[in-house]
C-alpha cells in the first residue's frame, strides 16, 4: 500500500508540468495592480501563467489579460454570474478549470473575494489552502504571516494542487504590456443557484485605491469627528495619495469601514516604505516603528504640513 | 431551527506573543475566545432572543482548556456545548481542513440550519474554516457578515467587501461567518456565569471521527519580522518636510 502511495506520487511529480492559473481581478477591464503583482508571484514559482478573467467585463478584459508580461494563456468566462465573484459559482468556475488543466498552482490576490471562493473550491478539491503569502521560496514554500504579523511562518505545502492567495504587497508588478498571450474561453461551469447577489454599495472615491497607493494618509481616534478628516482628505491630495483609518476611527464612525487599516481591515504597503508619525503623545507606541516623528497636534501640523509641501 | 457555533481558544489579542522557531510561545500566556468567534456567538444568541433560533450549540476543538472557552459561550447565552478534544496545537498544527472535516460531522450529527462562526482566529490568521465547511457541505456561504436577516427558508447576508458592502440572498441552510461590525459581543454576568456551569458539554475525542488530522501543509520554521530601523524624532514641521524632500525623496 505504502510503496504504490510513493510509486503514484512520483509518477505524479514527473507527468505534471509546473503551471499556474491566476485568478484575475478587474478595475473595470483593466487588471488590477494587486492581481499584477500575482502574476509576479506565479513568475517566481516558475512555470506557465494561465490568466483567468471572469464576469460581464471579461472580453475586454481578457485583452488586458493577454498583454501582462509573462502570461501564457488567457481564459475567458464572460458570464454575468460571476460580476460579483458569488463563492459558490467561482469555485465550481475553478474545480472546471483544473479538473480540464490540471494545474500545480492557482493563485489570486488576497481579497475578500478570494478569502471567499479559494478555500471553498479546496474543500472541493480536498486541498488545503494557503493564505496571504509574503514571498515564494519554492514552489512549496512560501513565507505567511502569522499573529496578526507578529510571526512569519515559512510552510511548505505537501498537496498536489497549492491554491495560494497572495499578499500583493509582497511582490512588485508584472508590467501591464509587453505580453502576447493565446486567448480562449474558460471551461463551462454548472450554475450552483444556492446564493444570489442582491445589492452593494460601492465608497466612490476619486483617491487612489487604499491596498494599491503610493501614499497613504492614516487617522485615528485623535481627528475625534468625520468632519475633521477632511483635513486628511486634503493632505492626501496634495500627495496623490490615499487615506486610511485605525479601527477606532471606523467604529467612532468619523469614516466608513473600507478605508479600515490592519488585521481586520486593508493592509497597506506604499512604495514609499517610510513610516511618519505625528501624535502629540510622545509615549505612542507608533514612534517605535517610525522612520520620522513629530510630537505635536495633529490640528496644528497637518494644515501646516499641507500648506507647506 | 437549532445554530451551531463554532469557537476557538487562541492567545489573548492583547498579549505580545513570544517567537520560537517551532512556533510562538503559548506556555503560561493568556489565553482567551478567539474575537470573531464572540461576535458570532453574540449573532446566534441574537437570534434565539428574536425566537428565530430555537437552540445555540456552541462547539470548540483542542485541549481540555476549550472548555473554559465553551463555558464563555454558554455564559453568554448558548445552551449548550460539545468539546471536540485533541493534543494538537490548534494554531499549526490541526489546520483549517481539518476542522472543517470535524465540524462537517458535527453538522451531520447536530442538523443545524445555520453554522456561523468568525470569519478568522487571530493566531493562524487563515480565514478558511467558514468557507471550507460550506464547501464541503455544499451549503451556500454568507463571509465577512455585517449584517443578518433570516427571512423564511433564506438568509440575508450583508458582507464587508474589498470596495464597500454587498448583499446575497442565501438559500438555507448557510454558512456565515462574522465580521467586526456584526454586532458587539455583550459580556457575561456572574449570575450567567454560575449558570453556565450547570449547562451540559458533550466530550469526544478528535481521533474517533474517523478523520485524517494529519496536516497538510509543513510549518518549517516561525520567525519574528524583520524590524525597522530605529527612527528620529524632529521637532517642527519645517524639519519634517525638509526630511521628507532631501533625505527620501518622498515629496
Amino acid at each position: 500500500m505504502i510503496s504504490r502511495q510513493i510509486i503514484r506520487r512520483v509518477a505524479t511529480s514527473r507527468n505534471a508540468a509546473m503551471s499556474t492559473l491566476v485568478v484575475a481581478e478587474l478595475n473595470q477591464s483593466q487588471i488590477s495592480g494587486p492581481t499584477l503583482a500575482t502574476v509576479t508571484a506565479a513568475n517566481k514559482i516558475g512555470g506557465d501563467i494561465t490568466m483567468l478573467v471572469l464576469g460581464s467585463q471579461a472580453g475586454p478584459a481578457a485583452e488586458a489579460a493577454a498583454k501582462v508580461a509573462g502570461v501564457k494563456n488567457v481564459l475567458h468566462a464572460a458570464d454575468p454570474k460571476y460580476d460579483h465573484f458569488v463563492a459558490e459559482e467561482v469555485a465550481e468556475l475553478l474545480i472546471a478549470a483544473q479538473k480540464a488543466s490540471n494545474y500545480s498552482h492557482v493563485l489570486a490576490p488576497s481579497s475578500n473575494a478570494s478569502k471567499n471562493y479559494l478555500p471553498r473550491a479546496g474543500a472541493k478539491l480536498d486541498t488545503a489552502p494557503i493564505s496571504d503569502i509574503l514571498a515564494v521560496i519554492d514552489k512549496d514554500t512560501f513565507l505567511r504571516p502569522t499573529y496578526a504579523g507578529n510571526a512569519i511562518a515559512q510552510i511548505k505545502s505537501k498537496e498536489a494542487v497549492k491554491l495560494i492567495t497572495v499578499r500583493p504587497t509582497g511582490f512588485e508588478k508584472a508590467a501591464a504590456e509587453g505580453g502576447n498571450a493565446s486567448v480562449s474561453p474558460a471551461p463551462e461551469a454548472p450554475t450552483v443557484g444556492k446564493s444570489t447577489f442582491v445589492s452593494e454599495e460601492v465608497s466612490k472615491s476619486e483617491r487612489p485605491d487604499l491596498s494599491s497607493a503610493r501614499v497613504v494618509v492614516s487617522g485615528g481616534r485623535g481627528l475625534k469627528s468625520g468632519e475633521n478628516f477632511e483635513m486628511l482628505y486634503k493632505l492626501a491630495d496634495k500627495l496623490g495619495g490615499a487615506v486610511g483609518a485605525s479601527r477606532a476611527a471606523v467604529d467612532a464612525g468619523f469614516v466608513p469601514n473600507e478605508l479600515q487599516v490592519g488585521q481586520t481591515g486593508k493592509v497597506v504597503a506604499p512604495e514609499l516604505k517610510t513610516i511618519v508619525a505625528i501624535n502629540k503623545d510622545e509615549e505612542a507606541p507608533i514612534f517605535q516603528v517610525a522612520d520620522y516623528g513629530l510630537v505635536d497636534d495633529l490640528f496644528k501640523v497637518v494644515p501646516e504640513l499641507t500648506e507647506k509641501i | 431551527m437549532k445554530v451551531l457555533v463554532p469557537v476557538k481558544r487562541v492567545v489573548d489579542y492583547a498579549v505580545k506573543i513570544r517567537v520560537e522557531p517551532s512556533g510562538v510561545d503559548l506556555k503560561n500566556v493568556k489565553m482567551s475566545m478567539n474575537p470573531f468567534c464572540e461576535i458570532a456567538v453574540e449573532e446566534a444568541i441574537r437570534l434565539k432572543e428574536k425566537k428565530v433560533a430555537t437552540e445555540v450549540v456552541a462547539v470548540s476543538i483542542g485541549p481540555k482548556q476549550s472548555q473554559e472557552t465553551l463555558r464563555t459561550a454558554l455564559a453568554m447565552g448558548a445552551d449548550r456545548g460539545i468539546h471536540i478534544s485533541t493534543d494538537m496545537r490548534t494554531d499549526q498544527e490541526l489546520q483549517p481542513l481539518a476542522v472543517a472535516k470535524l465540524l462537517k460531522e458535527i453538522v451531520i450529527k447536530e442538523d443545524p440550519k445555520l453554522v456561523i462562526c468568525g470569519k478568522q482566529s487571530i493566531d493562524a490568521d487563515a480565514a478558511q474554516t467558514g468557507p471550507l465547511l460550506a464547501g464541503l457541505l455544499d451549503w451556500s456561504q454568507g463571509t465577512f457578515a455585517s449584517k443578518v436577516a433570516i427571512e423564511g427558508e433564506s438568509a440575508h447576508v450583508t458582507r464587508e467587501t474589498d470596495a464597500g458592502i454587498e448583499t446575497l440572498k442565501l438559500c438555507l441552510p448557510a454558512v456565515v461567518t462574522a465580521d467586526l461590525r456584526l454586532n458587539e459581543p455583550r459580556y457575561a454576568t456572574l449570575p450567567n456565569i454560575m449558570k453556565a456551569k450547570k449547562k451540559k458539554i458533550e466530550i469526544l475525542d478528535a481521533e474517533s471521527f474517523g478523520v485524517d488530522l494529519t496536516p497538510r501543509i509543513e510549518i518549517v520554521e516561525v520567525k519574528e519580522p524583520a524590524s525597522r530601523k530605529a527612527g528620529i524624532k524632529v521637532t517642527s514641521v519645517d524639519e519634517l518636510v525638509d526630511k521628507l524632500k532631501n533625505e527620501v525623496g518622498v515629496i
